[in-house]
């Protein structure tokens, strides 16, 4: 070990869960990886090491993001860090009956292949909880509808990040109000050029601006939904 | 000097040069250029009220005043301002789509929506506003993450040498994409500008 690294068994929970906050920032996977594997060995429940380390650590990167401290290089390589966590906990969240919020199908729509954005956005929902079925890029309508009709989920996600593609959100919308199942499921929409406006006028649920909020805007439309 | 009689266009730093180019031409030399910094490129979302600031500076000594952008991402955020402070731009979602024509642009993106593309400039700031600008310099293992899901780019050329054609190749090659070229010239602007300027 070269003199200025950090031995990271030899912290406490508390400042291993700070570092791995920091190791996240710095888009350090073999850190976080290594940390992640530290707090499960200390008998940490896999959804506690996910939500306080991994998504705790996330979120912090995308306040930043979303104030311009940080860009798009630096929040892709913390993914790949959140990434590097999740790949070990995933077959343990399975194992151990973490608590599930919802279900999602997600996909970016026709005429775009852009996919950063949504990428984060599963991570980021898989991470509070919630089953992400991604159809992938470029969808046509028809995709988005066989998605519904065999999962079945609670919200239907939408993503596009070029102005010329994003309309196409209103026909998925529209397709799904002529089939009577508009109002089976909660549409929300995201992508770098939309805005609060726009998801009104495709008649979406929600917009959501970043992963982090579209995450918040899920559980609260769940919970609204429930509750009604 | 106050000329209020006169035209004042507002481009986006990637088009200065070809905006001068066009400017040459008999009708047009009058028209004063001033640009916004290229760099906005990669972050849309400061061109809107930078736009604003250019346009009511400008009002104070033109009369009329249009602009070189595109909607560029902005959601119509460009727009927005245009219709307060009473300017008008070119039309298209972006310079790519301007400089192609709409038509063959729609036509391109539909045949094969995977399509990155450089213009002159671009190509000839590959190196800075994409590679570095998207942090591959840094950190090349992000290089799937951008482009794992184009196939092919497309030199948009406007005034093209050899040398730019090789560099857009090299571009291609770097970012493990196909090459394409087509050469669309400057009928976008010239159209606007001699259309809108009187």
């Amino acid at each position: 070990m070269e003199e200025d690294e950090i031995d990271l068994s030899a912290l406490s929970d508390q400042e291993l869960v700070e570092q791995m906050h920091d190791d996240l920032y710095d888009g350090l996977a073999d850190e976080v990886k290594e940390g992640t594997q530290i707090l499960l060995d200390r008998d940490w429940v896999p959804y506690k090491v996910l939500t306080d380390a991994l998504v705790e650590g996330m979120r912090i990167v995308g306040v930043d993001f979303r104030d311009g401290i940080l860009f798009v290089p630096e929040v892709l390589l913390s993914a790949n860090s959140m990434k590097a966590g999740m790949a070990i906990l995933k077959p343990l969240l399975a194992a151990t009956g973490a608590p599930k919020s919802g279900k999602m199908v997600i996909g970016t729509v026709k005429g775009d292949i852009h996919d950063i954005g949504k990428n984060l956005v599963i991570m980021m929902m898989e991470g509070a909880g919630f089953e992400v079925i991604d159809i992938g890029i470029n969808n046509p309508v028809e995709n988005y509808l066989a998605a519904l009709e065999e999962h079945k989920p609670d919200i239907i996600g939408m993503s596009a990040l070029l102005t010329t593609t994003m309309p196409y959100m209103k026909v998925v919308v529209d397709a799904m109000i002529e089939k009577g199942i508009r109002d089976d499921y909660i549409v929300m929409v995201g992508g770098a050029p939309l805005n609060e406006e726009f998801a009104e006028s495709v008649g979406a649920d929600a917009y959501g601006r970043d992963a982090a909020m579209t995450v918040e805007l899920a559980k609260q439309k769940i919970a609204e939904r429930a509750a009604a | 000097m106050t000329d209020r009689s006169s035209t004042l266009l507002i481009a986006c730093g990637a088009l200065g040069a070809d905006a001068v180019a066009v400017l040459k031409q008999p009708g047009l030399d009058h028209v004063k250029l001033t640009c916004l910094p290229a760099k906005l490129h990669n972050s849309p979302q400061k061109i809107p009220e930078l736009l604003r600031a250019k346009i009511r500076k400008g009002r104070q000594n033109f009369s009329d005043i249009l602009v070189l952008y595109g909607d560029c991402g902005t959601a119509g955020g460009i727009d927005a301002v245009l219709k307060e402070e009473g300017a008008r731009r070119i039309e298209g979602a972006h310079c790519y789509e301007f400089f192609a024509g709409s038509n063959t642009f729609a036509a391109m993106s539909e045949d094969e929506p995977g399509s990155f593309y450089l213009t002159d400039f671009l190509t000839r700031h590959f190196e800075s506003l994409v590679w570095r600008g998207l942090g591959l310099e840094k950190n090349p293992e992000l290089l799937p993450l951008y482009f794992g899901n184009y196939t092919r780019l497309v030199y948009l050329a406007q005034s093209p040498n050899d040398e730019l054609i090789e560099k857009a190749k090299l571009a291609a090659s770097r970012l493990k994409l196909k090459f394409e070229y087509r050469e669309t010239g400057l009928f976008g602007i010239q159209n606007f500008l001699t259309e809108n300027v009187h």
